[in-house]
């Protein structure tokens, strides 16, 4: 039990700071390179897809397709943390339009968030001890 | 804010640059495996890229 709580309160603060900052989480565990670069890779990723006016996903329900599609892209937007929470916060709202650069935009977008994912992963099992 | 524009080609080339970065970082344990992952990842890409598009060209007729 003892044990649980502390692997908890020792990889939950890594997690979320990951989650929130991204690269945060290997900065935290002083991994100050892989940290920078990722964070550099990841903010980049999201700088082009809101220049390229990519749109954000908001959940949506209807059938099954459109479900994942936008219920699994607004996960993949919201996994950006600060990136997406300071776009909505300014009122960065780009509605859906034909064209290949805002399509490119979007998927920019989505990958930034997913892209911090697996730092999220990375930085886990560096708290963890898994990986060093 | 000017919306940028690119071309299917860069901004393949951009993504294939980032995702390899990270995939190099995350996937690997040591700094030089890293670093032939990531190379190795963004050769793939690009190899990749190039093969859809003469396909495409050819498929197009």
């Amino acid at each position: 039990m003892s044990k649980s709580s502390t692997s908890v309160s020792v990889w939950l603060p890594v997690l979320a700071l990951a989650w929130l900052v991204p690269g945060g989480g290997h900065l935290m565990l002083r991994r100050t390179t892989r940290g920078l670069l990722l964070a550099a890779s990841i903010t980049l990723t999201f700088l082009f897809g809101i220049l390229m006016r990519g749109a954000m996903f908001t959940p949506m329900t209807g059938d099954l397709l459109t479900t994942i599609i936008y219920c699994g892209g607004f996960l993949g937007d919201l996994a950006s943390g600060i990136l997406y929470l300071f776009t909505i916060w300014m009122g960065y709202s780009q509605p859906e339009v034909a064209g290949h650069v805002h399509d490119y935009g979007t998927k920019f977008l989505v990958a930034a968030g997913l892209m911090n994912v697996l730092a999220m992963v990375d930085a886990y099992e560096i708290a963890v001890g898994k990986k060093s | 804010m000017p919306k940028m524009n690119l071309s299917h080609f860069e901004a393949a080339l951009l993504f294939a640059l980032f995702t390899s970065v990270v995939l190099g970082i995350v996937t690997k344990k040591t700094d030089a495996e890293r670093i032939r992952y990531g190379l190795r990842s963004f050769a793939y890409f690009i190899l990749v890229l190039f093969g859809l598009g003469w396909l495409m060209y050819f498929g197009h007729g």
